[in-house]
């Protein structure tokens, strides 16, 4: 399909959102119309609003989603290999699965207080168990003849772990990740709700309270556009990565 | 040169499938496979053949008997039996290049004498102008061929293969053939070759020995009578055509006891 035609949707809906407001089919008070947004989010920019609160969100959503990937896929493939340590953390990491992550942003709050901290665990929580579960179910299902392979040329366990494991639970864990990313976001504005001062979030919510609703649904569509590109940016990396697959 | 005689003495082994009843794979099986000998293990699917030389391979633990290698009892993997398996078992991610290489790495070599051996040996197979390429982009016999460099490159004493032609097309089966035999005759090794095709096991091996329905024991080994290398031509010869026929008979004896038990079991 060509892109004119498969975005044609959503050139559709923007027709819609400059058209109805200002035919008063709905209160532009409650939809100002793209065209305003627009102008309100050029503003956001040349204020410096965008930058210090984008930036802010972003150190957080990296330092967030980095630990939980990090420690998530490491402890995913140690739970693969040792079943000690699968017999003790499994049971744990079944009962959080389920459990909305942003219900812990309280919780955070209380241990942590009211800053960057609360934050970045917030969305370490969420990405942690996406990345457990990828890499375990990725080392779970690599090929025993791949390890013993690795074993007869002359590999230790050690290095059958990091050059056979690893990169057989590669796809997986990537997949994962892609899901993290999803989360992060999620958690970095819902967090930016909660804990005040800065973040995209606190933009949204604050402008908001405050009436300036053009500047709110500009803060939203900067949040949903820079989710969109991080994802199709992932992807491409992704594919990169893994052009070794059939 | 280590001394590479095998000596397999009243080796059981019991599978403990994750559900149901455990699973007695082999029963006392005793062996002894010569120094230098092409040594084919023969036998209807499920006798425990592959679980054999898994054991041999040290990559599971011999729970009951004894395996030497030499002198010394077999203990975990090592680079002095190199494996080929069925499914090719490359690294996905490693190219051609770096999935022979792998093995060199692990050895004291210097990075010029690592380069040159995985290239000595990306061209014995002859899949010199594929270094660059990844297994998914190789032909089924491509990818074995990838297998036999990989294991051979880390010279290993013994060379242990699990049905390592079972996956291919018959004609490259048959090319297949030749390559291994025209390399034995290069290089020779203390060879145990898995297989249930009755003529590959007369063609390629010294001697051949068959295993029994599971619980799986050494029925009986039957000498091939080769004196150098085979010949295609020997296919054609009486002899080679009886000691088929006769294999083929014992072997499908043992099938048919595997169903009827395994009927029986129902």
């Amino acid at each position: 399909m060509k892109p004119v035609v498969r975005y044609a949707p959503l050139l559709l809906l923007a027709l819609l959102w400059e058209v109805v407001p200002r035919a008063h089919l709905i209160d532009p008070r409650s939809l100002p119309p793209l065209s305003a947004v627009a102008v309100a989010w050029w503003d956001l920019v040349t204020s410096g609003d965008l930058w210090t609160n984008g930036i802010s969100s972003l150190v957080n959503l990296s330092a967030g989603l980095l630990l939980g990937v990090l420690i998530g896929a490491a402890l995913g493939i140690l739970m693969a290999w040792y079943g000690m340590l699968d017999d003790v953390v499994h049971p744990l990491v079944r009962a959080l699965y389920p459990m909305p992550k942003s219900a812990l942003i309280p919780v955070m709050i209380l241990w942590l207080g009211l800053g960057a901290a609360s934050k970045i665990a917030s969305i370490f929580m969420g990405c942690l168990l996406p990345a457990v579960l990828s890499a375990y179910n990725g080392a779970r299902g690599v090929d025993r003849v791949l390890i013993w392979s690795a074993l007869a040329a002359g590999a230790t366990r050690r290095a059958v772990l990091w050059e056979v494991i690893l990169p057989a639970a590669m796809p997986e864990i990537l997949a994962g990740i892609r899901t993290a990313l999803a989360l992060s976001f999620i958690l970095m504005v819902a967090s930016e709700f909660l804990i005040g001062q800065t973040g995209m979030g606190y933009l949204i919510s604050f402008r908001g309270e405050s009436g300036a609703y053009d500047s709110m649904f500009a803060g939203v569509l900067t949040v949903s556009a820079v989710g969109f590109l991080a994802d199709r940016a992932y992807l491409w990396a992704m594919q990169r990565a893994l052009i070794w697959r059939e | 040169m280590a001394a590479t005689e095998i000596a397999f003495e009243h080796v059981s082994h019991t599978y403990h499938p994750p559900r149901g009843k455990p699973v007695l794979a082999l029963d006392r099986v005793s062996l002894a496979v010569r120094e230098r000998e092409f040594m084919a293990l023969l036998g209807p699917s499920g006798c425990g053949k592959s679980t054999l030389l898994y054991l041999l391979g040290g990559f599971l633990p011999v729970e009951e008997g004894r395996i030497t290698v030499g002198r010394s009892p077999v203990a975990g993997p090592g680079p002095d039996r190199g494996i080929v398996f069925q499914n090719f078992a490359l690294f996905p991610w490693k190219t051609v290049r770096q999935n022979v290489l792998y093995g060199l790495e692990k050895q004291n070599l210097s990075r010029a004498e690592r380069e040159r051996r995985a290239q000595e040996f990306i061209d014995l197979v002859h899949l010199d102008g594929f270094e660059h390429s990844y297994p998914s982009q190789l032909s089924g016999g491509m990818k074995q061929r990838v297998a036999i460099a990989r294991t051979l490159a880390i010279d290993p004493e013994i060379l242990l293969m699990d049905e390592p032609f079972g996956a291919l097309d018959a004609q490259t089966r048959g090319l297949m053939h030749e390559e291994l035999l025209s390399i034995m005759e290069r290089a020779p090794k203390t060879v145990v070759f898995v297989t249930h095709d009755v003529r590959e096991a007369v063609y390629l091996a010294d001697r051949v020995a068959v295993m029994s329905a599971r619980p799986g024991r050494i029925k009986e080994i039957v000498e091939t009578g080769h004196v150098g290398r085979p010949s295609p031509e020997i296919v054609k010869s009486r002899d080679f055509i009886d000691k088929v026929d006769y294999l083929w008979n014992s072997v499908r004896q043992e099938a048919l006891l595997a169903q009827s038990e395994r009927s029986g079991a129902w």
